[in-house]
């Protein structure tokens, strides 16, 4: 296999256009999942990071960046690590905004140790509103939590910071 | 003395079994729960500690180093083979007691994951941070719902005190260390649990004081799961959960 002709930064743009699976208008990079490649004679290796450690997105992220690199033509083999323990603080700001638009608040405080402070001011995504009270601390997926808008009287998700 | 790797191995597997047979009694309550919101928020717990146990599972069967998976340590062990503290594998119950259940062990989980995220071994101390993030939400969640039922109606409130009562005797051994935590201790790879026995016993009383309910009287202890000696309902639970694995080996999806 040849891959002395591509670069890690390469390897890394190509990975970066990833969707999260679960938020499809964010990508694995933005979201922080995606932490390194390492290219080698043995081939390329991409180093992920689980958001939660049950999410179950991560098979089929697995599957995907495999699937994309192999139309390159390249074998990969993805690892899975824990350390450093993945955090919202690593979300872009571009990719909290892309989510707000998509109708998902964004984690608002960075890595909090005060879980009931943090959800006192979330701000509905919809009308920008902070008069908002939460339904419950685990919506559809594990990181997101249900929310409604006293406001506009909408439901919505809330990211939950982690 | 045993071999550092051993030792290891049987704390990950501890941890692992922990996690697991708790996700297993969660899961149950899946299309069971009170309401929709709630129902949600148990199967998403048991969620977390899938993970929890896939990632202690996946480090023991390293550190065996004889090939084995997660899956066959999740579901190729007999009863006496587990480790899991006997907490985690009481019944369901009504909700008061699940919840009661959860009050005990995600506080103690909070105090526990706080340490272990120090570790000198490095996947212990990876795995603890992470999972001390979902804790602290695990916690929130059996807070919340004690000084909910305790401070509720009457019917709530009783049902809740009896259930805290009729747990407590499962809750001696959290604090128990035996020859694998003393060595791994003195390595700074385990946590001190009996240091902890103070601050979990703190904890719970403010939750109780919040949600006007008493602390359990001290009884007899139940202790034995560290050494695979197990209630009776850790059998009939294996058998539900295991009957897919053992009736069609290597069955793939
Ligand atoms: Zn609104």
């Amino acid at each position: 296999m040849v891959v002395a002709d591509k670069t890690k930064e390469d390897i890394l743009k190509l990975l970066s256009q990833i969707a999260d699976p679960e938020i499809p208008v964010v990508t694995i990079q933005e979201i922080g999942m995606l932490r390194d490649v390492n290219i080698s004679d043995d081939g390329i290796e991409v180093i992920i990071t689980p958001t939660y450690t049950g999410c179950p997105a991560m098979g089929i992220i697995e599957a995907d960046i495999k699937a994309l690199l192999h139309e390159h033509g390249y074998d990969a083999t993805v690892k899975l690590v824990y350390n450093p323990a993945w955090t919202t603080d690593w979300m872009t700001d571009e990719a909290k905004e892309k989510m707000r638009k998509y109708g998902i608040a964004p984690p608002t405080h960075s890595s909090c140790g005060d879980i009931a402070a943090a959800e006192a001011e979330i701000a509905c995504p919809q009308c920008g509103s902070k008069n908002t009270e939460v339904v419950s601390r685990f919506g559809a997926t594990a990181c997101k939590a249900l929310y409604k808008c006293n406001s506009c009287k909408e439901p919505f998700e809330y990211f939950k910071c982690h | 003395m045993a071999d550092l790797n051993e030792l290891k191995y049987t704390y990950s597997l501890r941890l692992g079994d922990d996690a697991w047979i708790l996700s297993h009694r969660l899961s149950e309550w899946c299309s069971n729960g009170p309401f929709l919101e709630e129902d949600l928020a148990l199967t998403n717990l048991a969620l977390d500690l899938i993970g929890r146990a896939q990632g202690f599972y996946k480090y023991a069967a390293e550190l065996e180093g004889k090939g084995k998976t997660e899956d066959d340590l999740a579901y190729r062990r007999n009863e006496r083979q587990y480790f899991n503290h006997l907490l985690v594998e009481m019944p369901n119950g009504n909700f008061a007691d699940t919840i009661a259940r959860q009050l005990y062990v995600s506080v103690f989980e909070y105090y526990f994951f706080n340490e272990l995220k120090n570790s000198s071994d490095e996947t212990f101390a990876a795995l603890a941070a992470k999972t001390l993030k979902e804790v602290k939400y695990h916690m929130a969640h059996a807070v919340d719902w004690t000084i909910r039922l305790g401070d509720g109606t009457e019917e709530s409130h009783w049902k809740m005190q009896r259930a805290l009562d009729s747990l407590w005797m499962y809750t001696g051994e959290l604090f128990e260390m035996d020859e694998v935590d003393n060595e791994l201790l003195q390595q700074c790879i385990a946590v001190d649990v009996i240091a902890l026995k103070a601050k979990w016993q703190e904890h719970i009383e403010r939750v109780l004081k919040q949600a006007t309910l008493k602390q359990a009287e001290d009884a007899y202890m139940q202790t034995g799961s560290r050494k695979g000696i197990h209630t009776e309902h850790l059998g009939h639970m294996l058998g539900d959960m295991q009957y897919l694995q053992r009736a069609y080996p290597d069955a793939k999806w």
